[in-house]
């Protein structure tokens, strides 16, 4: 199942088409828009705050830094001043996030491996064998760890913050990487990513709970319910397969003798669930020390924790910088009167907190497609958007392929995002440069780009809920075929 | 007189009584003159035929004799302001309109400080600390922005002030300043002002000053200096107008223009009646001195005399000399070889009582002084020249010119770019500038070079990217590295503004220095903009300051002190426009805003409230819970459907 040849292939061509921009000049052009930094992933202020910190003020002075000092000390040297453009200079500067994204891609596909391995098993687990069947028969057709490696490599979003003066490649690296590591099953490297993507940009913070559930209850996969409905027709399936029908199909057989001993749920017994938890809330803890010790270390005591906080963190939720970008906050904070201000800022992270707890409890069965959906949701009510959070948040949903084969209004959705790549720029020039329009233009494309995720985000939901449906009434037609078939009493039994 | 009732000789006996009093305790505390006023008008011609006029005012009080609250001279105002609010120095000016460097040169000899940019600028310090300044600071604001009836209370906000004055810091006090550079000045400006003054503008220099002609000017720059030393305080009022004779020029009088007469327009004949509308009718009864001093700049009289040796004529007006001669002693050692009073260039109204050179060793130039205590209203003084013949000379120039400009294009971004150049002519030719240029007889090699200090207060929303500061002398960077003194305080959104002194040292003969800044504009809430936003937002003027230690021969050879050797340039004013919201609609963003959230809430929430599994009695039965739920609430819908019954 694995291509060899789109890890070499398309992995080599990522880093070449990046360079290839870098070196056309791409930094100078995109590190001024707003679609692709702001405040807070800009290199330019990053550059501005190492240059402080040089200098030997706080890099935090000037109100022009607001990320983490431990990314000032790593890529701070790399890129100095950003006075130089030469050739060796611009690749050295940007091959860090180049190995950011070529990271991010690989630990995308390796997660998109364990995934399709477990959502066959499922699906053998249910006696959906035919849908099954309908996917290995097409050999040819690449795995989901192969697309997504290849959507967010590709995804021209991807490649303009990277290629663009943004730190955003390495926030999503680390998210990326926390997820992997509880699809895996590797609580430290779970804890850390998390710990670590929740520093640089605070909005990861929610991830914790799919983190919590891919630890706890694995891989996504259908519901409980439909396990249990499975279960109780699992007899005369049983019996079926026994007939040896499927004798020649040998994977299926082995998986299935493979499959006897985790028989219902791929759930973990509560004891054991304890343990991961305290590992978890372990690790995290651990991971949280050393990056505030570090953090300590890296500000040369300059500044202190708090003033860290309070211009990173804070910042992100007080929305002070009202420059322009994707999200809503901006201009909606420049026009709000000063009076509502704080009960507004509460109600715009109100609408990302308060979705938490019902997505959770319809989708935990799903963390993946959860941490998709909350990722989508932060980057659509996020103080500072850019179009690195659109980018992992698609990456993400080239995970779910499976699930989102019947998304609706997929078509409308691309071109979508195709018209707000060019209105957007299109509007802010006209604002901005020309004057003949004014900022209600350029705040139009975001609305629209809000209404947009939304959409995406909504449908996604339904359709991945419309799946489980789905699968509910395959399994019902199954075992009706299989218990008319076999013993007509016995569908009577289970109605 | 023969009418006075008793009443009246008892108030004069009682009056008289307490002044004999007063007069008893003043000299029992040994005090012989506690306050002291002095008045002066300098009046320039410029080149471009236009004049300038700078008129100060000097009110001294000497604290040894505790005479209690009550002060002559000295008003009461400013004492209460600088005892209130406990002031060391203070300096505060109002200006309008736009120096002309080129033309005008600088006022380097008139003030320690130069040309004042526009609008109003206010620099204090207290005899405080730091964390008590700004409650007085504050204060001060108010009473000032009471006092001259301007809006200076808009420099409490901390976002436009300073914590430290720069090269010009001296003394441990606690400095705070800022400037409004969008002030306008006005006439009710200028009104308190004259009344700090003893005579007001009933008496003395300060009738000249009438209300219309001084604001028609094309400069006008009102100033308050105090500065409190130990046991004495000293107010100077300076007022500083660049004005153009209102003297009728040929041509409007229906003639047509002799070619010789062409100049008059250029330069048109001035006095003080054709400047102020009035002459002088006597100096102000309260003060020491009373003078008015026209200046002859050094090149100008360069030029008098190059021409007096090009045509060399005999004296005719010796009864003229004779009298210059008579008059003024001092003027021996001028070396003048022409006639002052009347050449063949120009003509002065009166003689000068007395002639002398200016002791800055920078430009000297002529200085002719005329009593006003000796002019009454029978005898009025209307100082003034008629021009002869069209005599061009170039304005006494400072070593440098400094201005400063924006590049960029859009609101995006920009970038703050100082230029400073040299003074071409001012180091070369005769009216070589000795002490700034690199004087090849005088410099040995060893002489110091010339400091060079920029100081600017942007304010916040003028975010500047210091890694991109580039210094630029004569083509070569100069970096942090490379001996550029660098002292910042950088700005914090919407607390305080971002101040920069950029200090180095260049070699005399330099001729450009660039340095730029690259910033990001900010975007300001609605309420933050002034009510004309699109007008743009007023980047202060940066303060160039130029000093330099005088080589030592030259130091013996006029017996300069160091500290005049410093001159102050401003540069203009910028205007840079922001990005501004619509400030029409924050209904309308509010509202489409919430739209967009509930859309996303509630359909998000309406897509997860569907169910997938429907419970087939396979599963679990409903709970207890939900199906009481369920019971109730079909109970209140089906009451609710017999009440609609």
């Amino acid at each position: 199942m694995a291509k060899w040849w789109v890890v070499w292939g398309g992995g080599t061509l990522g880093i070449c088409v990046r360079f290839l921009l870098v070196v056309m000049g791409s930094l100078s052009l995109l590190d001024r828009r707003v679609e692709v930094v702001s405040p807070v992933t800009s290199l330019s202020r990053l550059a501005e705050g190492y240059w402080l910190k040089e200098y030997g003020k706080s890099p935090y002075a000037g109100s022009a830094y607001h990320g983490s000092p431990l990314l000032l000390s790593l890529i701070g040297p790399v890129i100095g001043d950003r006075q130089d453009t030469s050739i060796g200079y611009l690749l050295c500067s940007c091959s860090l996030f180049v190995v950011a994204d070529l990271m991010s891609a690989l630990l995308l596909r390796s997660t998109g491996k364990l995934l399709e391995h477990g959502h066959s098993k499922h699906l053998q687990l249910l006696g959906l064998t035919n849908l099954l069947r309908e996917k290995t028969d097409r050999k040819d057709k690449l795995g989901i760890g192969d697309i997504s490696f290849l959507v967010y490599l590709f995804n021209p979003f991807t490649i303009a913050v990277c290629v663009g003066g943004s730190t955003s490649s390495i926030e999503n690296m680390l998210i990326i990487l926390s997820l992997y590591g509880a699809a895996a099953g590797k609580v430290p490297l779970a804890g850390f990513g998390w710990a670590m993507a929740t520093h640089l940009s605070m909005y990861p913070v929610f991830l914790i709970i799919p983190i919590y559930y891919l630890l706890t209850n694995g891989l996504d996969s259908p519901p409980n319910k439909l396990f249990e409905l499975a279960k109780s027709v699992e007899p005369a399936a049983k019996e079926d397969s026994c007939h040896g029908k499927d004798a020649n199909d040998s994977y299926l057989q082995s998986s299935k003798s493979s499959s006897k001993g985790l028989q219902t749920t791929p759930m973990l017994s509560s004891r054991r669930k304890w343990v991961v938890i305290s590992k978890l809330v372990f690790w995290s803890a651990i991971s949280w020390v050393c990056i505030l010790r570090l953090c300590k270390v890296a500000l040369l005591g300059r500044s202190s924790l708090i003033t860290m906080w309070l211009e990173t963190h804070k910042y992100m939720l007080t929305v002070d910088d009202l420059t322009p970008n994707l999200g809503l906050f901006w201009y909606f904070f420049t026009e709000v009167f000063d009076f509502f201000r704080n009960f507004f800022l509460m109600v715009f992270h109100a609408n990302i907190a308060f979705m938490v707890p019902p997505l959770t409890i319809r989708l935990r069965h799903r963390p993946i497609f959860l941490a998709f959906i909350l990722t989508a949701i932060c980057s659509m009510i996020k103080s500072y958007p850019t179009v690195g959070d659109a980018a992992l948040y698609i990456g993400l949903m080239a995970l779910c392929v499976h699930e989102l084969s019947e998304l609706k209004y997929f078509y409308l959705l691309l071109n979508g995002y195709i018209l707000i790549s060019v209105l957007g720029p299109v509007m802010y020039n006209l604002w901005i440069f020309r004057g003949t329009g004014n900022a209600n233009f350029y705040f139009a494309t975001n609305l629209v780009y809000a209404t947009l995720q939304t959409v995406l985000i909504v449908e996604s939901v339904s359709t991945v809920i419309g799946y489980d449906k789905h699968l509910l009434k395959e399994i019902k037609l199954h075992s009706s075929n299989k218990s008319s078939q076999l013993h007509p009493k016995s569908m009577e039994v289970s109605a | 007189m023969a009418e006075w009732r008793n009443g009246r000789w008892f108030g004069l006996l009682w009056w008289a009584f307490v002044a004999v009093g007063v007069l008893q305790v003043e000299s029992a505390c040994g005090v012989v003159k506690s306050e002291g006023f002095v008045e002066s008008l300098m009046l320039r011609p410029l080149p471009d035929g236009k004049t300038l006029g700078h008129f100060r005012f000097v009110n001294d009080l000497r604290e040894e004799g505790e005479n209690g609250h009550h002060r002559k001279l000295f008003p009461k105002a400013i004492y209460q302001i600088v005892q209130k609010f406990r002031i060391q120095e203070m300096d505060l000016s109002f200006t309008q309109g736009r120096w002309n460097h080129r033309l005008w040169g600088g006022l380097e000899g008139l003030e320690a400080l130069g040309v004042k940019p526009g609008g109003v600028e206010l620099r204090a310090q207290f005899r405080q600390s730091n964390e008590e300044a700004d409650v007085l600071w504050r204060n001060l604001t108010h009473a000032l922005s009471g006092l001259f009836c301007a809006s200076i209370n808009f420099l409490e906000n901390p976002a436009m002030v300073s914590e430290w004055g720069g090269v010009r810091q001296a003394g441990v006090g606690a400095v705070r300043q800022g400037s409004l550079p969008r002030e306008t000045v006005c006439t009710e400006n200028l009104t308190p002002w004259l009344k700090l003054l003893p005579c007001r503008d009933r008496a003395g220099l300060a009738t000249l000053l009438e209300r219309p002609r001084i604001h028609n000017g094309n400069y006008y720059s009102l100033r308050v200096h105090v500065k409190a030393g130990h046991g004495s305080l000293r107010l100077v009022q300076t007022l500083t107008v660049v004005l153009k004779s209102s003297e009728t020029s040929p041509a409007s009088r229906g003639r047509i223009l002799a070619p010789d007469e062409d100049f008059q327009f250029r330069q048109p004949n001035w006095s003080l009646s054709t400047l102020f509308g009035r002459p002088l009718i006597g100096a102000c009864p309260l003060a020491i001195s009373s003078h008015v001093h026209m200046e002859l700049e050094a090149s100008l009289v360069e030029e008098l005399k190059r021409a007096e040796n090009q045509t060399p004529k005999i004296s005719q007006d010796s009864q003229n000399e004779d009298r210059m001669r008579n008059t003024d002693g001092r003027g021996d050692g001028l070396d003048l070889n022409f006639d002052l009073v009347s050449n063949e260039y120009f003509q002065l109204n009166l003689a000068p009582e007395g002639v002398s050179k200016e002791s800055s060793p920078t430009a000297p130039s002529l200085l002719l002084s005329y009593d006003v205590q000796k002019h009454s209203k029978s005898r009025p003084l209307n100082v003034g020249m008629s021009w002869r013949a069209p005599i061009a000379w170039s304005p006494r120039q400072g070593p440098f010119r400094a201005t400063q400009f924006l590049t960029g294009r859009g609101n995006g971004r920009g970038a703050i770019v100082s230029l400073v150049h040299a003074n071409g002519d001012s180091c070369h030719g005769s009216k070589r500038n000795t002490q700034w240029c690199p004087v090849s007889e005088l410099d040995d090699g060893t002489s110091p070079a010339i400091d060079i200090t920029t100081f600017q207060i942007v304010p916040w929303y003028f975010r500047l990217y210091m890694h991109t500061l580039k210094v630029v002398v004569d083509g070569e960077r100069v970096s942090l590295k490379k001996g550029l003194k660098l002292r910042l305080s950088p700005a914090d959104d919407r607390k305080s503004p971002a101040v920069v002194e950029i200090g180095l040292t260049v070699p005399r003969n330099t001729s450009t220095l660039v340095i730029s800044v690259e910033f990001d504009k900010g975007y300001l809430r609605i309420d933050e903009h002034p009510p004309d936003a699109n007008r743009g937002f007023d980047l202060p003027s940066a303060l160039f300051t130029f000093a330099s230690s005088p080589s030592p021969d030259l130091m013996s050879k006029r017996g300069a002190v160091p500290n005049q050797l410093e001159v102050q340039v401003y540069s203009d004013n910028l205007l840079v426009l922001l990005a501004t919201p619509d400030f029409s609609m924050p209904y309308n963003v509010i509202t489409f805003t919430m739209t967009a959230l509930a859309l996303y809430f509630g359909s998000l929430l309406n897509s997860l409230r569907l169910r997938t599994v429907r419970e087939d009695g396979v599963l679990q039965p409903a709970s207890r819970f939900s199906t009481n739920l369920r019971k109730l609430v079909a109970l209140i819908t089906s009451r609710k459907k017999l009440k609609t019954l």
